[in-house]
């Protein structure tokens, strides 16, 4: 996969990188940051932006500019971990489930299905409702499991269509063994699906921590996206004319978001062989 | 009817009450997986954290009547036999934040909204997304074509709940043109005038329109990419060089047969969609089953998030086999078997 020609083809691709990248540096500020995320009131309270205080301040009295900053890092750091872990459970089952196909397949697939339909939100409602006040990151394992069915189906398609041509017939005649022709020579045409529906994964945890967040069923003293926005509508910023405090996490999450998503519709243009040959889809 | 047609109907059938019975069974499951306070114990504490000296006998009590309200009296075999014999009677326990309602009284006042708005979204934005999808994969020269295809994708991957917030701002409260929540203004009962539908109309417009930008996106996208490999086949050149009308060509070649797969995906999103209704319906007060979850949430009532979890989880499924069944008229290749 060659990078930089996409980078300098497509104009997606370039805009959606430079803002993600834009975005990790400033969340990456949080590791130099003077201040303890968790401490209050050092700051004088409710001022609106200006050169002392970048982003303004909030009512709890905290610099906005460094509590966006572990906000997003915090939230970044919570949709890797949703969608890595998932990756690795989707592309087991997918495998699995391809590969032998027959009853595990079935069985693998009734599974699946069940976990598609499943109105996640709710569930988790339920399941943060029960197990008050997650750990932030334990939530995003949790999510995990929820997030793999779809991409799972995928995984097991491009198994399934990779297991009827003939480098796997001249594979297994030559009499490579099961895993190795798995790990040597499937994964490589896996790997695309891999990375572009990682951040397809990221985007779907990222909105999911938002909306949990402000629904205030996550751990409420993490700064998260979710978490600025619920405790902005907690002290009625809206109404107060505290406008900053709601639209810095609220425009700096419309950009993450479009960000994520103008390199997922481009990365999987790319890969998309059919797409490349003619020069993109035209 | 055919044989395999029947099989294909009876199989489904049997699918879903298989995926209704194991997800009932994983929320049955996951609450009792909390191994420290159960909701039993977290009533108590609020009760007893009031202040007043409680007799311990008038405690014993209260704990055994909430281990029968919340089902959680006698070991895990016996809260299983107990849940299913309730809900296949139709109980599924009062409402602890509205007590004594029972819980499928609540749910069936909210459903009706969430069912509108969720389905009018729905089926507006598909049959819209669909079919300006296809217009801009046939078209795809035009300047139009990449300015509403700009549009359109620029919204999908903003989060439901940030955009009916930031449509709420706009339109409620920058700019009061629409009613900032709720289904109708306080105070009117409902009936079924025309008046009434047109509060209904008007306070439900910015909760649909902001279910509606966001479905309609997906639904474009697919449509768009389908319809691109469809007139690259033969039988779209065939019927270009007989000269059968443009609109034809559209309609019965190129749209019939991209519409398969979005009926597939109508069928896999529906999930989603509900999530996504449940979410705009917080955001605008309007009284449906997400406003009823939420409620449930803030005031920690165990039995309604369960009996609205449940019931979504078969609505969802119900709507999936729905549009499964109705599957064979639109692909003759099912009902003619494999």
């Amino acid at each position: 996969m060659n990078f930089k020609d996409l980078f300098k083809k497509d104009l997606r691709f370039k805009i959606g990188l430079i803002i993600i990248v834009v975005i990790v540096v400033f969340s990456s500020f949080s590791f130099f940051s003077p201040i303890d995320p968790f401490s209050t009131y050092y700051a004088p309270v409710n001022r609106a932006p200006s050169l002392n205080y970048i982003f303004g301040t909030n009512s709890k009295g905290q610099d906005l500019f460094w509590m966006t900053s572990f906000a997003f890092r915090n939230s970044i750091i919570f949709g890797l971990i949703t969608a890595s872990i998932s990756r690795i459970i989707a592309l087991l089952v997918g495998t699995v489930s391809g590969y032998k196909g027959g009853k595990t397949d079935s069985i693998l697939m009734i599974i699946n299905d069940s976990f598609i339909t499943l109105p996640v939100l709710l569930v988790m409602i339920l399941v943060a409702m029960v197990f008050r006040r997650l750990p932030f990151f334990l939530l995003a394992v949790i999510l995990a499991f929820f997030g793999w069915p779809w991409d799972a189906r995928l995984f097991r398609s491009q198994i399934l269509s990779l297991k009827e041509r003939k480098l796997t017939y001249t594979a297994r005649f030559s009499g490579m063994k099961t895993l190795e022709i798995i790990f040597k020579i499937y994964f490589p045409h896996l790997t695309p699906i891999f990375f572009s529906t990682f951040i397809n994964n990221m985007i779907w945890s990222l909105g999911l921590e938002v909306t949990l967040s402000v629904l205030g069923l996550t751990s409420l003293q993490i700064p998260s996206i979710g978490t600025t926005i619920y405790w902005a509508n907690q002290h009625q910023a809206l109404i107060l004319g505290i406008w900053w405090w709601l639209a810095i996490p609220i425009i700096g999450a419309i950009l993450l978001f479009t960000s994520l998503y103008l390199v997922t519709i481009s990365l999987n243009e790319y890969i998309d062989p059919r797409v490349r040959a003619q020069g993109g889809i035209s | 009817m055919k044989k395999s047609l029947v099989d294909y109907v009876v199989r489904r059938i049997i699918q879903f009450v298989i995926l209704v019975f194991i997800s009932t069974s994983i929320i049955f499951i996951l609450p009792r997986l909390s191994t420290d306070t159960g909701p039993v114990e977290q009533a108590i504490g609020r009760v007893m954290s009031q202040g007043q000296y409680i007799d311990p006998q008038a405690v014993e009590q209260l704990r055994e009547n909430l281990e029968i309200t919340y089902g959680l009296k006698g070991n895990i075999f016996q809260q299983y036999f107990t849940f299913w014999g309730n809900f296949l009677r139709g109980d599924l326990g009062p409402s602890f934040a509205y007590f004594p309602t029972p819980v499928t009284e609540l749910i069936f006042n909210s459903l009706p909204w969430t069912i509108g708005l969720l389905g009018i979204t729905t089926i507006l934005s598909w049959i819209l997304g669909n079919w300006l999808g296809g217009i801009v994969g046939t078209n795809r020269n035009n300047k139009w074509s990449r300015t509403v295809e700009v549009i359109i994708n620029g919204f999908r991957p903003i989060p439901h709940y940030i955009l009916a917030l930031v449509l709420l701002i706009l339109f409620s409260h920058i700019f009061p043109v629409f009613p900032s929540g709720g289904a109708y203004s306080p105070g009117i009962t409902p009936n079924f005038s025309w008046s009434f539908f047109l509060e209904v109309i008007k306070h439900a417009f910015l909760p649909a329109l902001s279910l509606f930008i966001l479905g309609i996106g997906g639904w474009f996208q697919g449509m768009r990419t389908l319809v691109s490999h469809i007139i690259q086949e033969d039988y779209v050149t065939y019927a270009k060089l007989t000269s059968i009308k443009k609109n034809e060509i559209f309609r019965g070649y190129i749209l019939r047969n991209a519409m398969l797969p979005q009926v597939t995906g109508l069928a896999l999103q529906i999930g989603m969609l509900f999530s996504g209704t449940l979410i705009v319906e917080i955001v605008f007060n309007y009284p449906g089953m997400g406003l009823l979850a939420y409620e449930a949430i803030l005031r920690s009532d165990y039995n309604l998030i369960m009996g609205v979890t449940i019931f979504s989880i078969l609505a969802v499924a119900l709507g999936t086999l729905f549009i499964d069944l109705i599957y064979p008229l639109l692909d003759p290749r099912i009902s003619y078997g494999e």
